[in-house]
């Protein structure tokens, strides 16, 4: 059997100078990103904006989306949002958050399912008060901001300041790009969303670590190679890996969105799109970020390169 | 490195077996385990038993999650008026008069007793209202106090409820009405609700499997404060204009003066007028109820008795004749549901707070099952997809990481079952993308072995060199993404916890796979074949 190779033996790509394409189209994207946020902004979903989502289904037959859309918004809660998603033919209907606090609410609820209990099933009641959705968002933005620190301080420990900071700016961008995603298909943004964005924070350090470690021994290696040079080896030998790891995620995560359901496709989408991002990133942006960041200097005392070459023996 | 000790290749086949074999009850159903719990002899610890099954998150298995908050300012009200009755209390004790009422503030009431004498004699008693509030330190009580008081030179007397004796009282009356909530809950027949409390004023109710998910949040809401007080006049003192609910809401007169309370019912059932037909709830009294509705219903025979339920008058019927009996019934405009609701809530107690429901989400079962089918489905086919891809690139060796990949997966869910985790449709998720990740592991340990034999190793010292140098990458790569998924677990909630677990859970075992199963099975394959080259 001739087994399948993805990448051959011994590239020689010089990842370092392709910088000069992968940065000024990483910047233009991350000012499109920045412009869209402020002008469009990102569709948050009633986890951060609060009110009341609705799924539903008919009993029997199609749905009539124009008699429910005309139902709902005949119920004085202000525009009501109404969609057909799936092929089952299902309804989702939003309701802003409604004034005057918790209660209001839950009349919107009542209302709907008075209204629609008997020709539709309903899948899902979701509402969000004004005082939940605040503190979830306070929950999401400092669960990101806090993996980003610990992150940082155990890339710290491990490798030191110049690779750290090289990994972040990775991951960083990543962030960016992924909002990017978001802004630009109007995707919900909602809670699962801060735990795709988290977990994309995840992988892109896994990817760029990857490389780092193999620079970190590189470094220790070869003391005169130019860091240029050192840089492309350290991508093109992790390169073999970095291609069938990206592959077999991106295969798991294609199996999500096709079987997972409607309830998962956005989380799996966006996590398509981080995969194919943060492989990008590790290697066109992190590591040249390291050309900037003076990797020789003061690092790798004598009992380090002590252990390392008896770990050689 | 590829030699093999038998003791050693035992003691992980033994401990991987048991892990995967941890996941087994998840295919038994409740019944079964419960039949295997009770059937097994006492002397075998409970954690070896086949009985840890997995919960299913409430987006699987159908049903609502339901936050409730408890009235703080409801609170901290009826504690200034509790705080006035005592004050008032006070005053007629020690036969003092006032110069004007006493004032109520947001956090207090305030008097002022012009004659210093009157103040001497009345600040002891008024400070002994204040109680300590009872968090014991390593250096006895912490000295906050649930009231203080302060005299001003000029006559003024404050009396404010502090900040840590409203949050004591809050925390005392979440306790209580999680109490309230749970048989209410349990009236409604439904199997296993979780109903826990979070932050300091906040009560999480989750019903799995429910048929009506609006009649919980009905039964929920409702504080269902119950009185027996007269109509009175209106011109008379003490009166409170309450709404009538059989006359369209009209309010009506309604004396202070409470006769009976909901607390003295012992029973409460729906039931129909035989008369009328009409819904209606029969209750009965405890002793003291009984015995005080009978000496009202006697003295004030001919004149009209209010039932009030959270501060409206459902009925009030006039009184034909005296109720000594102990029970009594209770008629209104109602449904057939609406009585079921009530005997319901005047069986389990009034709530000692309003609540507003700030957070529900439900699902509906046939959603439920259809993410379980779609859920299945996505792991099945990632699996092949992944194992195809793998024996595609590294052939037997890519079989090796297969089956690391399933033993991956097994311990997963056998790891989840054991610590009772719930297991949610973003958990599913999870675990798809894992088995995309998983084989990062044995990829980084293949890799690295080409790459050393490239070098012109030999075999073995290319195999021995592709775990020692991969294992650093491994760490590292590994640690990172657990540190996000730390970080995602701390602070998510519900849905997202679950992803949370399986991620954290999916971390620990590929690695432990990789470093342990991999590389018996290839030492395994190196000393029954005895290759000469790599296989890929």
């Amino acid at each position: 059997m001739r087994l399948l190779r993805i990448v051959p033996d011994n590239t020689k790509f010089r990842i370092v100078h392709w910088r000069r394409f992968a940065y000024p189209f990483s910047a233009a994207y991350s000012l499109l990103t920045l412009a869209l946020f402020l002008t469009v902004g990102l569709n948050f979903g009633i986890d951060f904006r609060g009110g009341t989502l609705l799924e539903m289904q008919a009993k029997s037959g199609k749905p009539d989306i124009a008699h429910v859309r005309q139902t709902a918004n005949g119920f004085g809660f202000g525009e009501v949002e109404v969609q057909e998603f799936g092929n089952a033919g299902d309804l989702s209907m939003r309701f802003a958050l409604q004034p005057g606090g918790e209660v209001a609410q839950q009349a919107v609820v009542t209302k709907a399912r008075s209204a629609f209990s008997e020709a539709y099933e309903f899948r899902r009641v979701e509402t969000v008060g004004p005082r939940v959705s605040g503190e979830l968002v306070q929950a999401g933005t400092l669960g990101v901001v806090l993996a980003i620190i610990g992150v940082l301080v155990y890339l710290w420990f491990r490798f030191e300041m110049q690779l750290a900071i090289g990994a972040i700016v990775g991951t960083m961008h990543d962030i960016v790009l992924t909002l990017g995603f978001f802004l630009i298909t109007q995707l919900e943004f909602n809670l699962t969303s801060i735990a795709a964005i988290l977990t994309i924070v995840g992988y892109s350090l896994n990817e760029t670590v990857v490389v780092f470690d193999r620079t970190r021994e590189l470094l220790r290696r070869y003391k005169t190679m130019p860091i240029p040079e050192l840089l492309d080896l350290s991508v093109n030998s992790t390169l073999s890996r970095t291609a069938i790891t990206s592959t077999t995620t991106i295969l798991a995560l294609i199996a999500l969105v096709f079987f997972g359901g409607t309830a998962i496709e956005g989380f799996a989408l966006v996590m398509l799109f981080g995969v194919v991002v943060c492989t990008y990133s590790a290697m066109f942006v992190s590591t040249p970020v390291l050309l900037y960041l003076d990797v020789r200097a003061g690092r790798l005392d004598q009992s380090e390169d002590a252990a390392e070459a008896k770990a050689r023996v | 490195m590829l030699r093999l000790q038998a003791r050693k290749v035992i003691l992980v086949l033994l401990v991987l077996i048991f892990g995967c074999g941890l996941a087994v009850p998840n295919l038994f159903s409740p019944e079964t385990r419960k039949a295997i719990e009770q059937g097994a002899p006492a002397w075998i610890p409970r954690f070896l038993l086949p009985i840890h099954a997995m919960t299913l998150g409430l987006d699987l298995q159908g049903g609502s999650h339901v936050l409730l908050e408890i009235d703080r300012a409801d609170l901290i009200r009826s504690q200034v008026t509790q705080l006035r009755d005592d004050v008032r209390r006070i005053l007629r004790e020690e036969r003092v008069g006032l110069q004007g009422g006493i004032g109520l503030t947001p956090r207090g009431v305030q008097l002022r007793v012009p004659e210093q004498a009157d103040r001497a004699k009345l600040m002891p008693k008024f400070r002994e209202l204040a109680q300590p509030i009872g968090t014991f330190g390593a250096f006895g009580p912490s000295g906050n106090q649930s009231i203080e008081v302060a005299e001003n030179p000029d006559g003024l007397i404050q009396l404010n409820v502090t900040e840590a004796g409203a949050n004591e009282r809050i925390r005392r009356a979440v306790e209580q009405a999680m109490e309230v909530l749970r048989r209410r809950v349990d009236a409604l027949g439904t199997t296993e609700p979780n109903i826990q409390r979070q932050g300091l004023d906040r009560i999480l109710v989750q019903v799995p499997g429910l048929q009506d998910p609006q009649r919980l949040k009905q039964i929920l809401g409702e504080t269902a404060k119950l009185q027996f007080r007269m109509v009175a006049d209106a011109n008379a003192g003490d009166v409170d204009m309450l709404p009538s609910q059989d006359q369209g809401g009209q309010p009506i007169p309604i004396s202070r003066q409470v006769i009976v309370e909901g607390e003295d019912l012992i029973d409460a059932q729906p039931a129909f007028d035989q008369r009328t037909s009409q819904p209606i709830v029969n209750f009965r009294f405890n002793i003291r109820g009984a015995q005080r509705f009978g000496q009202a219903t006697t003295e004030n025979l001919g004149r009209q008795l209010a039932i009030v339920l959270d501060n409206k008058v459902i009925s009030a019927p006039v009184i034909q004749s005296p109720i000594t009996g102990g029970s009594g019934q209770i008629s209104g405009n109602f449904t057939v549901e609406q009585v079921n609701n009530l005997a319901i809530l005047l069986r389990a107690g009034a709530l000692p707070a309003k609540m507003t429901i700030v957070e529900e989400r439900t699902v509906g079962p046939g959603l439920g099952q259809d993410s379980i089918q779609a859920g299945k489905m996505a792991t099945i086919i990632a699996t092949a997809l992944v194992i195809l891809y793998m024996i595609g690139n590294y052939g037997l060796f890519g079989f090796i990481a297969s089956i690391a990949l399933l033993v991956h997966v097994c311990l997963i869910l056998g790891l989840m079952s054991l610590l009772g985790a719930t297991m949610t449709l973003p958990g599913i998720a999870g675990i798809v993308l894992t088995i995309g990740t998983a084989v990062d592991s044995n990829v980084l340990i293949y890799e690295r072995m080409r790459e050393e034999s490239h070098l012109g190793r030999s075999l073995v010292s290319a195999l021995e060199a592709g775990f020692q140098r991969a294992f650093a990458t491994i760490i590292d790569s590994n640690v990172t993404m657990l540190i996000a998924a730390v970080a995602l677990f701390t602070l998510g909630s519900g849905p997202v916890r679950g992803f949370a677990v399986v991620f954290i859970l999916g971390i620990l075992t590929t690695v432990i796979t990789a470093v342990t199963l991999t590389r018996m099975l290839i030492a395994l394959w190196y000393r029954w074949a005895r290759p000469k080259a790599l296989p890929f």
